[in-house]
């Protein structure tokens, strides 16, 4: 079903899914988008199928907000192509097969929840009733609230509320908790996962790795507008499974490096003025080799948890506001 | 409210895309519904202009004739025409907040045509225009303002589809200026245009080149057209060719404008 492949690339590892016969919901091939001198997405390709629950996990500025936007039909790619089930991402749009959460914006404050509802079914030629719509996303109480008055979780859930009008096939989120706090984000997700149960096709941007590991059944690693890492969650931790091995070694350079990254099990040598830093699967090995062929002193193994990974992908330390202890995976 | 449980697996919704690119008389209302809860627009299109009037229409010298109906007839058909500049402008402008609030974004995706949007917010915008044209009406009727029935009726849509210019100017600024205060700018250029369009002062009480410069401002031909009714002259085509021409360039200039908008994301 799924290989694990590594490439040649020291720092990258990704692993490639095996080709599912289910139906395809989403296919992006060869993404490229500039604005002006920078490339937001550089090259990207990624297929969903039908039934799968996507995190699109990113550093800010990863590239996801512009490749969901491409997927979305709300801007074009310089180059590479969008298919949503086999047709350009407009038509999806407009046949309801596809619908989308924004991070912000995109309500009107002078109108109440209810008519928010109204206003956009009105424009689909075929939708759920907004009476449904309302429950399922759990904001039956406030229908007759301006929206202007609501709360930012409460408006999520408006816009959440309007993405299954249409009842679509495919719901994109982008960063949908962002903002919200602990509480807020775990009703939205409840909500969220109460509907998903249906089977419908969910791809949801985040930068929050717990939001990842918890709620999606794949996830896709974006860095520099490019895939760097592809699997379900389980796969992304097992890349990250291996030890830090942490050795000061003077005079170290990029030989020394070189025949470190050599050694069986080592998927990465850092450098750091008189520090190296290897990742490796077999740190027993690694420590061995150190302490008996090189000059390196004061050895430390630490344990690599998700966010070594992420680390490691994206060459982003990760960050957000209520995870504490970032970088220390130390145990 | 007791919660109902949801049934679990409902049929899918049918697939298609909606007929008239998205364009719905619901729509329609809750536009004009939007519009008549925004105070400020309330008080320009709806309070303003008959206030207007009660100031100007009620002088000593309103009670003389003045074609085939008196002077406070004259003033209420510049002040209609006012009116429904001040409604359809605001209500066009409106598109300045929506851009603001990311609507605009919101609703691409959703089928709505960009051509029904625009046509809906023309439509909402005449919706205001009308009552505010109305509200001039019976503050006329009050202040005694008098001239044929046929007279009022005529002037009154005259003054209604003339507005076309100014829900098509309102719409050219909303997609220009990228504010959500649009209508505090355009308010005193509102005023002006009304000033140099005739409907304050007559044109004939003032300077011959001004004069010759002020036809060919906007509000110019819908007022000139809008008083024929009252005042007996004969058809004016140079106020009919102005009344086209800035239509013309203001719906060019929002298409444009539009155009630019939705290609920059």
């Amino acid at each position: 079903m799924t290989s694990l492949q590594v490439d040649a690339s020291p720092s990258r590892t990704t692993v490639a899914r095996g080709t599912p016969s289910r139906t395809v919901a989403a296919e992006l091939r060869g993404l490229v988008k500039r604005f002006g001198g920078v490339t937001a997405v550089d090259g990207l390709d990624l297929t969903v199928t039908q039934g799968e629950v996507v995190a699109f996990l990113g550093p800010n500025g990863a590239g996801k907000t512009t490749t969901i936007d491409m997927l979305l039909g709300l801007s074009t790619p310089d180059s590479g192509s969008v298919q949503v089930f086999g047709t350009g991402p407009r038509q999806a749009v407009a046949e309801g097969r596809v619908s989308a959460v924004m991070q912000s914006g995109g309500l009107l404050r002078d109108l109440t929840v209810a008519e928010t509802l109204r206003l956009t079914a009105c424009l689909f030629s075929h939708t759920r009733s907004v009476t449904e719509v309302l429950e399922r996303a759990g904001i039956t109480s406030i229908a007759d609230r301006r929206v202007g008055k609501c709360s930012g979780g409460q408006q999520q859930r408006v816009r959440f509320a309007m993405a299954l009008l249409p009842d679509p096939d495919l719901i994109v989120l982008d960063e949908p908790t962002t903002g919200m706090d602990v509480e807020g984000r775990r009703d939205f997700w409840n909500a969220m996962h109460a509907d998903a149960t249906r089977g419908r096709t969910v791809v949801f941007a985040t930068h929050y790795l717990e939001e990842a590991d918890a709620y999606a059944d794949r996830i896709v690693l974006v860095s520099g507008g490019r895939v760097v890492a592809d699997g379900t969650p389980a796969e992304i931790k097992a890349m990250s499974a291996g030890r830090l091995v942490t050795a000061t070694w003077p005079g170290a350079g990029t030989g020394e490096a070189l025949q470190l990254r050599a050694l069986p099990g080592v998927e990465d040598v850092e450098l750091r003025g008189e520090t190296v830093l290897v990742r490796a699967a077999d740190s027993d090995a690694v420590a061995r080799h150190l302490l008996t062929h090189t000059p390196a002193h004061d050895l430390q193994v630490t344990s690599r948890g998700l966010e070594d990974a992420f680390i490691a992908l994206t060459g982003h330390p990760h960050t957000t506001p209520d995870t504490v202890d970032l970088t220390g995976a130390t145990r | 409210m007791t919660a109902t449980a949801l049934p679990t697996t409902t049929a899918p919704v049918q697939r298609g895309v909606p007929a008239l690119g998205g364009f719905s008389l619901t729509f329609l209302q809750l536009e004009t519904r939007r519009l008549l809860r925004n105070r400020r627009t309330l008080v320009f299109s709806l309070v303003m202009p008959p206030a207007f009037f009660f100031l100007f229409g009620g002088s000593a010298q309103s009670g003389e004739s003045a074609g085939r109906g008196n002077v406070s007839a004259y003033i209420m058909i510049s002040l209609m025409v006012y009116g429904a500049m001040l409604a359809t402008t605001s209500a066009g402008a409106s598109v300045a907040v929506e851009r603001a609030q990311g609507w605009s974004r919101q609703l691409r995706l959703t089928p709505l045509d960009p051509v029904a949007y625009m046509a809906t917010k023309a439509l909402s915008a005449l919706v205001l225009g009308a009552m505010s044209i109305a509200t001039v009406m019976v503050a006329g009727a009050v202040g005694g303002a008098s001239m044929p029935a046929w007279a009022w009726v005529v002037a009154a849509l005259v003054a209604w589809v003339g507005a076309m210019v100014f829900a098509a100017f309102g719409l050219f600024m909303g997609y220009l200026l990228p504010s959500e205060n649009v209508m505090q700018l355009l308010g005193p250029a509102l005023a002006l245009l009304a000033f140099l369009g005739g409907l304050f002062v007559p044109l004939d009480l003032l300077g011959s080149t001004f004069r010759s410069i002020a036809q060919f401002t906007p509000a110019y031909g819908v007022g000139a057209l809008a008083r024929l009714p009252l005042t007996g002259d004969p058809m004016s085509w140079g106020a009919l060719a102005n009344v086209v021409v800035w239509t013309a360039v203001f719906v060019t200039g929002a298409v444009l404008r539009f155009r630019r908008d939705t290609a920059r994301v």
